[in-house]
């Protein structure tokens, strides 16, 4: 599955991001900021941060990475580098998977940074096992990372590609948990959050922040596994050689 | 002649529609064949399908129908990824990559050796700016900039798209040259352009317009038959028959 020539393409995207320094510290301090808002404003009731801090370590990178990817392979749509690489001995695959590599290597990084930035400055202090939140969280970034690549292949535009996020992103988001529990929402609202991957990302980062240890989260793990590998299976094929 | 004896590319029939279901018609029913080991210029003013063409030839367009065949095999097959270099219209190298950086990606991927880089970067002249960021070069450079990514595991088939627009007269000549040496050497070039001028250029000519061929030949063969002084009165002459006849 995966070759030289992911490899390849990797360390090109990642050339890419070397020449585009503003790009890397939005990345990494980005997410910072937004929890460094939320930390500050319930300063005074630091129970909040411990018990909602790990979920949005998974919830802002996610994010972030998601436009990220989306942008990126739409770019190379438009410039017409992707129909000189089709035209090339890479495999639809290659370009894929360097793609998710990259960016994957990108949110472990930005995983850290915020994290250490959650305990150290906004003095985080969650029930479960830290090294098992920083896992999830960038497990998290990366589903959002493959999300976003496959729904690069929906837009065709500019606009388009910025408006996957609120489509594909916020369903999930509301009914997956944050606003309300997921067991008071009506019915069909529960069913739709069920077969969301989003949902199994909070939920295992809400459990850890109460306590729980892997062998309460590892069906959620395992469905954010499931995701990764199907929203990938799902980019790789909607990338066409031939295109119209 | 390298590995094929036949023709280069060889059309029977060739329909393609561009846009998907909604799209629109641009090549029906073309017919034609491009020797191997020479430089064919394909000549039509802007819209006659000659973009169309060659991403059916490189296997980029869908909705491609008929007979399409490049060095012997159905365009689009995976071998032909190894042995057809494309450049399109719009420069397409990564804009936020140095041009070496550039070559070295598309060198991994045609398999081509690292000693490429630079063979191709003297070929179109950029061995001195090659460190330098394509995003701030001007667009002449970057323009060949594309085309040295084309020219990387030495293809036996080049499919080149506009790449002398927008050069000054000295570069749009030595890369003129430089399409004649790789014929010499025995690759087959297909080299498109709106300006007919540069019919001169060429051992021969596919003359197109609204997506039929108008004329195949070299250019004394062209101006013998219509009695025209170029390449732009021969079209023009071509144009006028075909109108009176209709």
């Amino acid at each position: 599955m995966i070759t030289r020539l992911t490899f390849s393409t990797a360390s090109r995207v990642l050339h890419q991001l070397r020449h585009d320094r503003r790009t890397i510290a939005l990345i990494m301090l980005l997410p910072c900021l937004l929890l460094g808002i939320v930390a500050w404003m319930f300063a005074d009731t630091p129970m909040v941060i411990d018990q909602f801090g790990p979920l949005l370590l998974g919830v802002f990178p996610m994010l972030v990475m998601f436009l990220i990817t989306s942008v990126a392979t739409l770019r190379e749509r438009q410039s017409g580098t992707l129909e000189r690489l089709m035209t090339t001995p890479i495999r639809r695959a290659d370009f894929v998977l360097g793609y998710a590599l990259a960016f994957a290597l990108l949110a472990t990084l930005q995983g850290l940074v915020l994290t250490a930035f959650a305990v150290w400055v906004c003095g985080m202090d969650a029930r479960g096992d830290l090294w098992l939140i920083v896992g999830v969280a960038v497990l998290d970034a990366v589903l959002g990372c493959v999300l976003g690549l496959a729904a690069s292949a929906l837009a065709t535009t500019e606009f388009q590609a910025v408006q996957m996020m609120p489509l594909f992103i916020f369903p999930q988001l509301l009914t997956g948990g944050l606003l309300m529990p997921r067991d008071q929402m009506p019915q069909v609202l529960e069913w739709f959050s069920r077969a969301m991957p989003l949902t199994y990302g909070m939920e295992a980062l809400r459990d850890l922040a109460a306590g729980a240890d892997l062998g309460d989260v590892q069906g959620a793990v395992g469905a954010i596994c499931a995701f990764i590998v199907g929203a990938l299976a799902l980019a790789i094929l909607t990338l066409r050689r031939r295109t119209p | 002649m390298r590995n094929n004896q036949g023709p280069a590319i060889v059309a029977r029939g060739l329909r393609v529609v561009r846009g998907g279901r909604r799209g629109v018609v641009v090549i029906d029913g073309m017919d034609l064949e491009v020797p191997a080991g020479q430089l064919v210029g394909l000549l039509g003013p802007s819209g006659s399908g000659k973009t169309t063409l060659m991403r059916a030839v490189v296997g980029a367009q869908a909705d491609v129908t008929g007979t399409l065949e490049v060095l012997g095999l159905p365009a689009g097959h995976p071998e032909l990824r190894h042995r057809v270099g494309y450049v399109t219209q719009a420069p397409s190298v990564y804009g936020d990559l140095t041009i070496r950086e550039n070559l070295r990606y598309f060198a991994h991927l045609m398999g081509a050796p690292e000693t490429d880089v630079d063979r191709v970067l003297r070929e179109v002249d950029l061995a001195p700016i090659g460190d330098r960021r394509v995003g701030v070069l001007s667009g002449g450079e970057r323009s060949r900039a594309s085309l040295a990514v084309a020219l990387l595991g030495t293809p036996d088939l080049l499919v080149l798209d506009e790449p002398t627009v927008g050069l000054d007269p000295v570069l749009r000549r030595d890369l003129w040259l430089l399409f004649h040496r790789l014929a010499e050497q025995g690759t087959s070039l297909l080299v498109s352009s709106h300006v007919m001028d540069e019919a001169t250029r060429c051992d021969r000519l596919v003359l197109m317009r609204a997506g039929r061929v108008l004329a195949d030949e070299t250019l004394p063969e062209l101006l013998a038959r219509t009695g025209a002084a170029d390449a732009e009165g021969a079209f023009l002459a071509l144009v006028e028959q075909e109108e009176a006849a209709a």
